[in-house]
């Protein structure tokens, strides 16, 4: 690790965090939207409208994050983006398939003629589940260090599944929280079966990693550190029981028109995804190709990255703002979508 | 090894021209769409005649669906850049970088997250709000095109940094954003979205017309589109012009092949028509006027232009930067007969003539044509380099084996035509089931965002 105090040391430290943010804050955001891409198959027609219009303002600007992550990845980081997107070919290729087809679908099934609507639905459906797939493919490769044996393609296709499921939690939650009557209802059964997908994909990732990478299994194990980190898998654990009381007691709530638990499965499923995200951060630092190429390496020349970090820090912090002030415009349940 | 790099290079080209060709479409009528919705917006709180709304209610539908497009088709261009030029931002990382994180922080954000108040957020914004979003979505749409366009001008005309150790550091950075190509560049882009957009609201309106659907808010697109084209176009003449005489400066040998000039000579010739011959380093079938290439890039009929040959391995495929600036000359040329024509008859009669409503139909997508020439001009002329004298597109591609870049590049192939298909026939989808759908005057819930209540006003107005 090079001179903490250099510019050539700091910039790209705060760049990794920057890009981890971007990512982190994308899987959340955009996560929620896949899912709800994803749970449309499930759906009938009016439903499908509904859940449709509970994304509608927001999906575009979810997946600006997207942009950013690998805005940072390809700016910040420039001699690492080939590399990454060289080893990540097909699955960035299927993912972006599938972005663009949920994409172009969600507006073309208001738009197009009504014969072809139920093929939009299938794209939009289709689209995210396979962006998901990818997303989470990808990150399974990551993991191993870009090496394609048969175990570890398993292992990354066993993530992909978890992550889609993840997604699917996060789409329950957020139409929870953005439908009501029995479509609200319907999100609590599909919550409870994505929960345990969820759990059980965590679970396998969190075994399989360490077995399958040496030094994670080092970094996560060695004394001190396995004390220091215990409460990661422990807050994970406490959060998924509480989401799964929460989803049990929520058909009764809406019995007695209580709706002040409509936002808990979400939260909960925020949080564990973030804990999630800072297991798997702890366990791949300060590798942005692991094994091969730390940050320090990839990073481009400090005069670029200083004033890149000048616009992150003046704009970025607007940008969040009016992120905020979207999300409020359009808080409460959601209403059709209409074009005024 | 030798024998994969070139096909997985052609393979790259190919692929990256048909991601930036169908990505280029879209921003272009966002960004055109965006002003001109802007302009309806403010035509209708000035005035309160229900016809602007009605227009906007229209096009702000095709601007949805155009943006949409634009975005995934953007978010695709952001990882082309590793998946196949990899060389390209380990050599000019530095440089590029900063223009394009700018990019993302300054224009991205600011489009999509106002384009969600914007189109569904009238009834729950004031009045001002609502116009506010609009008028933001529009300004981002023009930053992003500012950012990439800059960095587009940089890699035609490199200024401003040094090579240490194989890689470019930048040394002014104003330098780099204000490249010597940058002001033609980014006002030639510009009126080509604006002329783009003209042209595809006034064909649409022309064909609606046509259907016999002649309510106000047709009329008043109508007029706008042609209004719009009929100024913009001899302005974009003008820049052109420029453009090219500043490129002379800059890139002789893309002069020499946009004219088609083997040889170095006075009295160079202005060649209307002739297929470049590449093997035999000459023109076929030539027809020229003596003298006016001279004449109208140096202002003397005497003056000397290099010919292609002048810059033997070091200059583009003469056939397709010939004919690609052709046809976007031909277009510009045909713009401005048919924008002053439709200009003439609709101040004299009042409404267009059924000749001149088939013509604006057949112009629908001109700008799209005289647009992706324009950049064929602009790309192919730069070749072989890649950012013109530092780096050639050769040294920066991805050694993916040739057959996965193949097998992307069909699956992009299929999708963008499926794609493009599928917008078209959407877009008159609408347009023909707009002059059946009720019209704003009868849609107090549009005419005034501040109703109180919450509830929906019962219309479905997707359409
Ligand atoms: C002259 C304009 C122009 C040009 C030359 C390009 N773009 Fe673009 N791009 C836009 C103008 C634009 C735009 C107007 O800002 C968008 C937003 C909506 C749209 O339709 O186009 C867009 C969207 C857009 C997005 C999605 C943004 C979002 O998430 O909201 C990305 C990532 C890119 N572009 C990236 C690129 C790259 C990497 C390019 C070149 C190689 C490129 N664009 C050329
Ligand atoms: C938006 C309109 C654009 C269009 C239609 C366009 C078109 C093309 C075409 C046709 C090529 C292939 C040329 C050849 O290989 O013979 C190309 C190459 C390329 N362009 Fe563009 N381009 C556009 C904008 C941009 C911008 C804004 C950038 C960068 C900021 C860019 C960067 C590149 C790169 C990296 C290549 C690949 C290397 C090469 O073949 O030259 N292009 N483009
Ligand atoms: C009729 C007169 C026109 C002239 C003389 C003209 C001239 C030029 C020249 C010389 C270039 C290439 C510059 C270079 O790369 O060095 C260019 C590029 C371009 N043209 Fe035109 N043009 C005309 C009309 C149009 C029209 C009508 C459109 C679109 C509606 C258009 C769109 C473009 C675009 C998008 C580019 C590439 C981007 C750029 O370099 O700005 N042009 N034009």
């Amino acid at each position: 690790m090079p001179e903490l105090a250099n510019p050539t040391g700091w910039l790209p430290l705060i760049f990794m965090v920057v890009m981890g943010l971007g990512v982190l804050v994308y899987v959340v955001l955009d996560g929620y939207d896949l899912g709800v891409g994803i749970l449309i198959s499930l759906a009938s027609e009016a439903e499908k409208d509904a859940m449709i219009a509970s994304i509608g303002p927001f999906w575009d600007a979810n997946e600006t994050w997207l942009v950013l992550g690998i805005g940072v990845l390809l700016t910040a980081f420039p001699l690492a983006h080939g590399i990454v997107m060289g080893a990540l070919y097909l699955p960035v290729a299927a993912m972006l398939l599938g972005l663009i087809l949920r994409g172009v679908a969600f507006d073309f099934r208001f738009k197009a003629q009504d014969s072809h609507k139920p093929w939009w639905n299938r794209s939009f459906c289709a689209g995210s589940l396979l962006a998901a797939l990818a997303q989470g493919y990808m990150l399974g490769l990551l993991v191993v260090g870009f090496e394609r044996s048969a175990r570890n393609m398993l292992f990354a296709a066993c993530i992909g599944l978890g992550l889609a499921a993840g997604y699917c939690l996060l789409g329950a939650g957020w139409l929870l929280m953005k439908c009501d009557g029995d479509l609200q209802r319907r999100a609590v059964v599909w919550g409870r079966q994505a929960l345990w997908l969820t759990a059980l994909g965590i679970v396998g990732v969190s075994v399989a990693t360490p077995l399958l990478n040496r030094q994670i299994f080092d970094k996560w194990f060695a004394v001190p550190n396995i004390f220091l980190l215990a409460p990661i898998p422990a807050l994970t654990l406490i959060l998924f029981i509480f989401a799964g009381v929460a989803l049990r007691s929520l058909p009764s709530r809406f019995d007695r028109q209580s709706h002040g638990w409509d936002w808990v499965p979400f939260a909960a499923t925020v949080a564990i995804f973030i804990l999630a995200f800072h297991g798997l951060a702890y366990s791949l630092f300060p590798w942005i190709v692991p094994q091969r190429m730390d940050i320090w390496q990839a990073a481009a020349a400090p005069e670029s990255l200083i004033l890149i970090l000048a616009g992150v820090i003046v704009v970025l912090p607007v940008n969040i703002a009016y992120t905020i002030f979207s999300y409020w415009v359009f808080r409460g349940k959601s209403r059709n979508l209409d074009y005024g | 090894m030798s024998a994969i790099v070139p096909d997985a290079l052609i393979a790259s080209r190919i692929q990256f021209a048909a991601n930036i060709t169908f990505h280029i479409l879209f921003p272009a009528v966002s960004i055109g769409l965006a002003w001109m919705l802007m302009y309806f917006k403010f035509k209708f709180d000035r005035s309160t005649d229900a016809a602007w709304m009605d227009a906007y209610r229209f096009w702000v539908k095709v601007f949805a669906l155009s943006f949409a497009i634009g975005v995934v088709s953007g978010v695709t261009m952001s990882f082309q850049f590793g998946t196949n030029w990899p060389g390209y931002m380990q050599t000019v990382g530095n440089i590029a970088g900063p223009l394009l994180a700018y990019e993302v922080l300054t224009a991205f954000f600011l489009e999509a997250s106002f384009l969600g108040i914007m189109l569904f957020g009238a009834g729950r914004v004031s009045k001002r709000v609502h116009t506010l979003a609009t008028f933001l979505v529009a300004l981002g749409t023009t930053i992003s095109a500012f950012w990439i366009l800059a960095l587009s001008s940089w890699m035609q005309t490199p200024v401003g940094f040094e090579m240490r150790g194989g890689r470019a550091h930048a040394i002014s950075w104003p330098a780099i954003l204000f490249s010597p190509s940058f002001p033609y560049r980014f006002t030639h882009m510009l009126l080509a979205a604006g002329l783009t957009t003209a042209f595809l609201v006034a064909g649409v309106s022309a064909w609606r017309w046509r259907l016999g659907d002649r309510r106000d808010d047709v009329r008043a697109a109508l007029r706008s589109a042609v209004q719009l084209a009929a100024l913009l176009i001899p302005l974009q003449i003008v820049v052109g012009d420029l453009h090219g005489l500043n490129t002379l400066d800059h890139q002789p040998a893309k002069v020499a092949a946009i004219e088609g000039l083997w040889e170095t000579q006075r009295h160079a010739p202005a060649i209307l028509f002739a297929l470049p011959d590449e093997a035999a380093q000459t023109n076929r079938y030539e027809i020229s006027i003596p003298g006016l290439a001279s004449f109208y890039l140096k202002h003397s009929f005497n003056a000397e232009i290099h010919g292609v040959k002048e810059f033997p391995g070091a200059h583009p495929p003469v056939a397709p930067v010939f004919w690609a600036f052709r046809i976007m000359v031909g277009v510009g040329l045909l713009m401005l007969v048919v924008a002053w024509t439709a200009l003439w008859q609709l101040r004299r009669r009042g409404e267009p003539g059924s000749l001149l409503c088939r013509v604006l139909v057949l112009m629908t997508f001109s700008g799209w044509l005289a647009l992706a020439a324009g950049w064929y001009v602009t790309e192919i002329g730069r070749q072989p380099w890649l950012v013109y004298g530092v780096l050639r597109t050769a040294n920066a591609v991805t050694d993916a084996p040739a057959g996965r870049v193949g097998l992307t590049l069909v699956m992009y192939l299929l999708l963008y035509a499926v794609l493009l298909v599928a917008f078209v026939s959407a877009l008159f989808h609408m347009a023909r089931k707009a002059g059946t759908s009720p019209q704003a005057t009868t849609m107090n819930a549009v005419a005034d965002p501040f109703r109180g209540d919450d509830k929906q006003s019962g219309v479905d107005n997707h359409a």
